[in-house]
């Protein structure tokens, strides 16, 4: 065993009854313990900092539902810890190892969708020398990363009904603008969702690959299809394709509502696991999608719709966030550890800003059809850029022998 | 990449630190030394497969180097955004694996299959076993390096004055995705394989730092550097190269191939031009229209005033009907030396075969290489073919001109005296 310092924002979540060797012994010996009141509607935090260190949350439901409580990065995606199923008018502690750095709180009644009373908590005072290189970090990680692919299947299931209301009503300019949105959460965790081989077919697959395979065209690209009919009409010159009626619309709505509730089901099972290995080659998975032949840098992906590119974002913030929740394993590793982590910030902070060039969530991606050969050039050798180092992360994080 | 074995330059013990390869006894009968021009030997004449040149020397290998059969060309484009230092590392790293590939050894610290199972190997392993096969690596630098926005890399002030962008020529078609870049390199070997996984695994360490813009796979080389080859014949079915400077012409090497300032000494420009020929048209043309259009006999390849192949071509000489033997607008007559002020190049074409257009007409042609001590020696004898009859059969759709710096020496990397003041 070595003793390794950890980067500033670089947490270990202590979820429940995990406890990091040679720092926390048991929840009972945080240093700092903070209230946390969760609501309907808000989630009150007694106080918004702390000091580095084990600190313990003691959430307490005045809801009608149940509810979830969740410590998140900076980058306000990455779980650091979650508590899970507070039953209404119970209390459950979520203790956490903070570094030094900025966090966001925040609660989830219903346990499905963005959550309520997301706020700022900032952490100061020194790094937490911790031990690393050994299970328990692994562990964190693989608890720190099952917990987003969790709530990232829980807003989808939100998100995915607000967009398919607003197709089943005919509000379509409403729905043409959720159809991107509803995808994010899908598209940042796509290699986990693709596991469960039966649904991704049903939820995602593009009209080639169904046809080719002899499926039922469903899913968000059937909608896509429809809502962007005309668009349709030219890629598909030879085919009669008609809109949908009501009762054609309401069937694909009901179905792709019911796809995604059966992922959620999946995910949330008590027999749900992830491993380290999911977590790190699951982040070059997420490129490779981008990059596919029937991807998003050649346009492929949403081919009516043309908003290939917050896919793009979806997945390479998917990747980082995998990334982030071995960061710290694999910086403990050595010079090459050091290398590697310093150049995939720099990669994935240049990704992201050259993505955003071109729009953001909020404000909405241009069409992809704007986005001309030399500029898909370029975000294809940024993504190469990342691609490489990310390739060599497994290695890291696994292939060192933490006794060397 | 950390610092290779050092591959070259002396009988090695060791081809491949790893054994993978089981070359290690015959090493010292496949390694090549390098002579003061740079030029290397290849040794290996009882093996083709381990004949190897060295890649440091004065001069870079994969000019005078006798030519091989495959090429393999890459033209590269830095990255939005890549720095004088990104540009320093990756030529260092280049010449690390540089040296590496054209010893026959995988490139990086552990290889193609001698590194953790949980990491992609260096090497992407295609070339195993298969040794070198004389591979030359040479590398160029495009204007559009020095002309970059803002100066990046710091070079503005040291673009060579012959590395200016060709005027357009009559009869060009010069389309921009298959033209110019910021890099280039060819790799040349007697193996189809070796060329292709040199410019993959070379394409593959610029990631983040340089991109492929344009490549170009060519076969069956079109021209000659060295007495003891056979001039090959292009796709028109026509010898090419007759007349090429030969590697042993130290006098016509030095005038008209290396530069000879700054830090481009021992440096040349290299022309590179992808000519595609309209092969069925071509193919419909009588066999005296072909010799006509070309000057010299189809079969021995002799110019039309007579002789052999080798006979120099009497270009004064009238036939029966009263006009000259080698015709005004041949090809041979307008490209030769004597009817442009004794200007030569040193040529080293390919053939190349991309597939079809939509109509179904082979996209075919030369892959023209040139190297010069300036590239006005080209633009030269360019617009003299501007009468050429042969322009009726060919397009030049693709044009490009690099810088090649002189050899690195052990221990410099690639244009290392460009970056020195």
């Amino acid at each position: 065993m070595k003793h390794l310092s950890l980067r500033s924002a670089a947490p270990l979540a202590l979820v429940g009854a995990l406890v990091l060797s040679g720092c926390v012994e048991n929840n009972a010996s945080a240093s700092t313990s903070i209230a946390v009141t969760s609501t309907a509607d808000d989630c009150e935090v007694e106080s918004a900092t702390a000091t580095s260190g084990p600190v313990r949350f003691e959430v307490e439901n005045s809801g009608d539902d149940v509810t979830e409580f969740y410590v998140l990065a900076d980058d306000g995606l990455r779980i650091v810890g979650e508590v899970e199923n507070i039953a209404a008018g119970a209390s459950r502690d979520l203790t956490v190892q903070l570094q030094p750095g900025s966090y966001f709180t925040v609660c989830k009644p219903g346990m499905v969708g963005e959550g309520v009373g997301q706020a700022e908590f900032s952490v100061t005072g020194d790094e937490v020398q911790v031990s690393a290189g050994d299970q328990e970090a692994i562990d964190e990680a693989v608890a720190s990363y099952t917990a987003y692919t969790k709530s990232q299947v829980a807003e989808l299931v939100t998100g995915t009904r607000a967009f398919t209301e607003a197709y089943r009503a005919g509000n379509d300019d409403e729905a043409r603008r959720l159809f991107p949105l509803a995808r994010v959460n899908y598209e940042r965790v796509e290699p986990t969702a693709g596991n469960f081989g039966d649904l991704d077919p049903k939820i995602d697959y593009r009209k080639p690959g169904a046809e080719a395979e002899g499926l039922p065209f469903t899913g968000f690209h059937r909608i896509e299809m429809d809502l962007w009919i005309d668009e349709a009409r030219g890629n598909y010159p030879d085919e009669d394709l008609q809109p949908l009626d009501a009762a054609g619309r309401a069937a694909l709505a009901d179905q792709l509502d019911a796809d995604i509730q059966s992922l959620y089901d999946e995910v949330h099972a008590d027999d749900f696991e992830l491993t380290i290995d999911d977590i790190t080659n699951g982040a070059i998975g997420l490129l490779d999608e981008v990059a596919a032949p029937d991807g998003k840098l050649p346009g492929e992906e949403n081919e009516f719709a043309h908003t290939d590119l917050y896919d793009f974002l979806a997945n390479v913030e998917g990747a980082q966030v995998a990334y982030e929740s071995v960061r710290d394993i694999a910086a403990a590793n050595g010079a090459d550890g050091e290398e590697l982590v310093a150049e995939l910030d720099e990669q994935f902070a240049a990704m992201e800003a050259l993505l955003a060039t071109y729009g953001s969530y909020d404000v909405g991606f241009v069409s992809y059809e704007t986005v001309d050969q030399s500029a898909r050039n370029a975000l294809g050798a940024q993504l190469n850029a990342l691609s490489e180092p990310l390739s060599k992360l497994t290695f890291t994080v696994l292939g060192v022998d933490p006794g060397e | 990449m950390t610092d290779p074995t050092p591959p070259d330059g002396q009988p090695s013990r060791g081809v491949s630190r790893r054994g993978v390869l089981g070359l290690a006894a015959v090493a010292a009968a496949g390694t090549a030394v390098g002579f003061g021009t740079g030029r290397a030997t290849s040794s290996g004449a009882d093996d083709p497969r381990r004949g190897s040149h060295a890649f440091h020397g004065d001069h870079q290998a994969g000019i005078t180097t006798p030519v091989q059969q495959h090429l393999y060309f890459a033209s590269l484009d830095m990255t939005a955004g890549a720095s004088r230092e990104d540009l320093v590392s990756l030529l260092q790293d280049w010449t690390a694996a540089a040296a590496q590939l054209t010893a026959g050894q995988e490139v990086g610290e552990s290889g193609a299959t001698d590194g953790s199972p949980l990491a992609p190997p260096d090497d992407t392993g295609e070339a195993l076993g298969l040794g070198p096969h004389n591979l030359t690596l040479t590398f160029g630098l495009g204007a559009s390096l020095f002309d970059r926005e803002g100066d990046p890399f710091g070079i503005a002030a040291r673009r060579p004055e012959a590395l200016t962008p060709l005027p357009s020529f009559a009869f060009d078609l010069l389309e921009d995705a298959i033209s110019d870049g910021d890099l280039c390199i060819q790799a040349c070997a007697d193996d189809p394989q070796v060329v292709v996984h040199a410019i993959r695994n070379l394409s593959r360490i610029a990631f983040g730092r340089a991109q492929v813009r344009w490549t170009r796979l060519g076969y069956g080389r079109t021209s000659r550097t060295d007495a003891g080859q056979q001039t090959p014949r292009n796709l028109f079915g026509f010898k090419d190269g007759t007349a090429n400077i030969l590697s042993d012409d130290a006098e016509a090497l030095d005038r008209w191939v290396w530069a000879s300032d700054g830090w481009m000494a021992g440096g040349s420009y290299l022309v590179a031009r992808t000519i595609q020929m309209t092969i069925e048209s071509w193919d419909r043309t009588r066999l005296q229209e072909q010799e006509l259009v070309i000057g010299r006999t189809k079969g021995e390849g002799a110019p039309l005033s007579g002789g052999t192949e080798m006979t120099e071509p009497d270009f004064a000489m009238r036939s029966s009907t009263g006009d000259f033997a080698v015709p005004s607008t041949s090809h041979v007559r307008l490209a030769h030396p004597d009817l442009n002020d004794g200007v030569r190049l040193l040529r080293r074409g390919y053939n190349y075969v991309d597939g079809n257009n939509d109509l179904g007409q082979i996209t075919a042609g030369l892959f023209f290489l040139s190297f010069q001590r300036d590239p006005a020696q080209f633009v030269q004898i360019q617009t003299a073919l501007k009468t050429d009859a042969l322009n009726e059969y060919i397009r030049h759709v693709g044009s490009a001109l690099y810088a090649v710096p002189p050899g690195a020496r052990r221990g410099e990397h690639i244009a290392q005296a460009l970056f020195e003041s």
